[in-house]
């Protein structure tokens, strides 16, 4: 199959783009708006510690909160996209407010509240977009080849995530380490972003009238319906094994004994394999079926908590940890979605898309804190080893509730 | 609308955002520059005993006389965004770039003795009365704000050994009686008895916040009561001055507090303002500290430790406070 890929000619490649137009342009908005969201994550902590002298009792309440606040309202949203059968406007909602918030920064001095209060309007911001623009996107290609249009997308996001960083760099070193500049820079980036989903972007209305009519009846009976269910449950199954980012960057950098600069470059180095891996996986998914890959990227994690106490040490452990890591992103994230878009009615599919992202996140949630529990109970060899142990477990529910799925669809 | 005019349309507002981001670094940048400008004098600095005060002034290492604080001022070259001296040692946290910074340990001339990477963003500085410990406290892995979770690392240098412990989360913990270990748990704001082997810090661990007394060379911490934060002893070795969050929940604010430890009572200063800061003191009965407005810029006041008086600007424009003398 590679081989006649490889074989076709230049001038048919050219012609038919490998995604629609659509997608090609919520990628842009993706990518533009991830460096200004990026921008911030970067300087943020150097904001709170350094420039407004926070000590660490406050930074960390203003890190861990507002996490599971927004998850309501972004099932809300995706309900009312359905509704107003608008996805765009309540994706470009979702956009103005994240941008919005990068002002507010510079207004919230240095009241741990207003912080507080800002970087959740920001996070409402992110949760209220994250559906309508994946279920646009679903709406915007053929089911065929959905894993491929959602990895390009996620590369093209994390693109956006991987330059972020650099450019906030570059900023305050042009403006004297001024924090304030940084967060006007990532502001205007943010309503550029705005203003390419404005004038790009097509929202897919259906021709035909829905012969369902969208009402908090239906998407409740979206629930019922057994596929639907499964999905699901499976996704807050993988959500529940998956324990955070941040333990598994700080049992690295425990194990290899990172020094100040290197830190930050785990989270660039993941993002790195994560968007050369994305599309490539993405295609692969919609030729030998989304299920396998899927499943294949919770293996490549059980393998990264199997690594942070193995026998590997130093650079090589790093480097293969790390894009081992992306690689569990690109082989799951996108081709989630993939899966789940074509088993979704159209017309509640940004309201089941926000019903699986917010299980999801919840369960992802509830992992993180189970495994702190785990690690203060057994300490971290064994906890990380449990929660490897609890990834297999759920490949194989999730094997069991999907491959069924697939064997009574066929 | 075509695709022509939606191009120029994007063009012309890539173009106008552009000009205000570009507008307003420059504008930063040259803000920046006007403050360095006026910083640095050329007077020699050192940090040999005397009645003096030692702070951070425009980010710089700089000294005031004890008699008249808010009078002249002498500035060395050196940048840091947090000092701390005593007996002739200095600790001075020096930034390299936004985001990486070294501990160097100073002596009375300023000479660098030693220097030590520090992960993370600083945040706390210390050295022992008698000049021989030093210990600092940064922030690491905040990179993940939109995940959760944050930590502290603080490292403890012994300057006549060379020993040095990079975080004391290795240190075995004692809570309330029983062993404990847990993934949460952070270390910050520590400070030196007289036999610069025991010290006092904040653990934080579950969302609480506990004094820990320590042991240096048995590498071991016990709690010993919660609800205190950044502990500074007293020159005596009797009292801590801490900052004890209101209602026990930092979102609330801290009052600047002295803690007795044959008594283990504790007294509420006169500062009612919110102080976020390890105060230090300028000797048995006195207190500084930072007390920054809201956008960040920072005075250094005092307070009498006893609870009594009232709180007076002692030097404007600086933080970081220590008495060299």
């Amino acid at each position: 199959m590679y081989l006649s890929t490889i074989g076709r000619p230049k001038a048919a490649d050219l012609r038919r783009l490998p995604v629609s137009a659509n997608v090609f342009a919520l990628g842009a908005v993706s990518l533009v708006t991830d460096v200004s969201a990026e921008m911030v994550t970067a300087v943020l902590p150097l904001y709170l510690v350094l420039g407004l002298q926070l000590s660490p009792a406050a930074y960390g309440v203003i890190d861990g909160t507002y996490t599971g606040a927004t998850a309501l309202l972004r099932i809300v949203g995706g309900y009312v996209a359905d509704r107003v059968r608008s996805r765009k406007t309540i994706a470009g909602i979702g956009y103005a407010l994240s941008a919005v918030a990068k002002l507010g920064l510079l207004a919230a001095g240095r009241s741990v509240g207003a912080v507080g209060l800002v970087i959740a309007v920001d996070r409402t911001g992110k949760g209220l977009r994250t559906a309508p623009r994946d279920a646009l996107i679903t709406l915007s290609t053929p089911p065929d080849a959905l894993g491929r249009a959602f990895g390009v997308h996620r590369a093209m996001d994390s693109f956006g995530a991987f330059l972020g960083p650099l450019v906030a760099l570059a900023v305050l070193a042009a403006a004297g380490q001024s924090f304030d500049a940084v967060f006007v820079t990532s502001f205007c980036i943010a309503v550029l972003g705005v203003v390419l989903l404005v004038l790009f972007v097509r929202d897919r209305r259906d021709p035909q009238p829905v012969a369902v009519p969208v009402s908090p009846r239906s998407a409740v009976s979206l629930l019922r319906a057994a596929p639907v269910r499964r999905l699901v449950l499976a996704a807050c199954l993988l959500g529940l094994a998956t324990v955070g980012d941040g333990f598994v960057y700080l049992l690295l950098q425990r194990r290899v004994e990172l020094s100040a600069g290197w830190f930050p470059l785990l989270a660039v180095g993941t993002s790195l394999s994560y968007l050369l891996l994305a599309a490539p996986l993405g295609a692969l998914a919609d030729r030998i079926g989304r299920l396998p890959v899927m499943l294949a990227g919770y293996s490549t994690l059980v393998a990264v908590y199997l690594l942070l106490f193995g026998p590997l040490d130093g650079w090589l452990l790093i480097v293969l940890t790390v894009g081992l890591y992306g690689a569990f992103y690109a082989a799951t994230d996108g081709v989630l979605m993939a899966l789940s878009g074509p088993l979704l009615p159209e017309q509640l599919r940004t309201t089941g898309i926000a019903v699986i992202q917010t299980g999801q996140a919840l369960a992802y949630l509830a992992s993180s804190v189970l495994f702190g529990i785990a690690w203060q109970a057994w300490g971290p060899a064994a906890a990380s080893r449990a929660a490897a142990a609890g990834v297999v477990l759920a490949i194989i529910a999730t094997a069991m509730l999907l491959a069924r799925r697939a064997g009574v669809e066929s | 609308m075509s695709w022509r005019s939606r191009i120029a349309i994007v063009v012309a507002t890539t173009v106008v955002l552009a000009a205000v981001a570009i507008g307003y670094i420059r504008l930063a940048a040259d803000r920046a520059t006007g403050d360095t400008a006026e910083a640095v004098t050329s007077d020699r600095v050192t940090l040999s005993p005397g009645p003096r005060l030692l702070v951070v002034s425009n980010r710089h290492l700089t000294t005031v006389s004890r008699d008249d604080p808010g009078g002249p001022r002498t500035a060395a070259p050196l940048e840091c965004v947090r000092v701390y001296a005593a007996a002739g040692t200095g600790a001075c946290i020096r930034p390299d770039s936004a985001w990486s910074y070294h501990l160097v340990v100073l002596d009375q001339e300023l000479h660098e003795k030693r220097s030590i990477a520090i992960r993370g963003l600083p945040n706390r500085a210390r050295v022992s009365a008698s000049g021989r410990m030093v210990a600092w406290t940064s922030f690491v892995g905040g990179d993940s704000y939109n995940h959760g979770g944050f930590s502290t690392r603080t490292g403890v240098l012994d300057t006549r050994t060379g020993a040095l412990v990079t975080t004391l989360e290795k240190f075995a913990v004692t809570r309330q009686g029983r062993p404990y270990q847990a993934a949460d748990l952070n270390f910050w704001g520590v400070t030196f008895t007289a036999d610069d082997n025991r010290f006092y810090a904040t653990m934080a661990t579950a969302g609480r916040r506990y004094l820990v007394e320590g042991d240096f060379a048995a590498r071991t911490v016990r709690t010993l009561k919660e609800n205190v934060e950044c502990p500074s002893l007293s020159p005596d070795g009797t009292r801590i001055a801490f900052k004890e969050a209101i209602g026990a929940d930092p979102t609330r604010g801290w009052r600047l507090s002295v803690l007795a430890l044959d008594s283990m009572r504790v007294t509420a200063l006169a500062e009612r303002r919110s102080i976020d800061d390890q105060a230090a003191w300028l000797d048995n009965t006195t207190l500084a500290y930072t007390v920054r407005d809201s956008s960040g810029d920072p005075d250094v006041w005092s307070v009498p430790a006893d609870g009594s008086g009232a709180p007076r600007l002692l030097i404007p424009d600086a933080d970081s406070p220590a008495a060299l003398g």
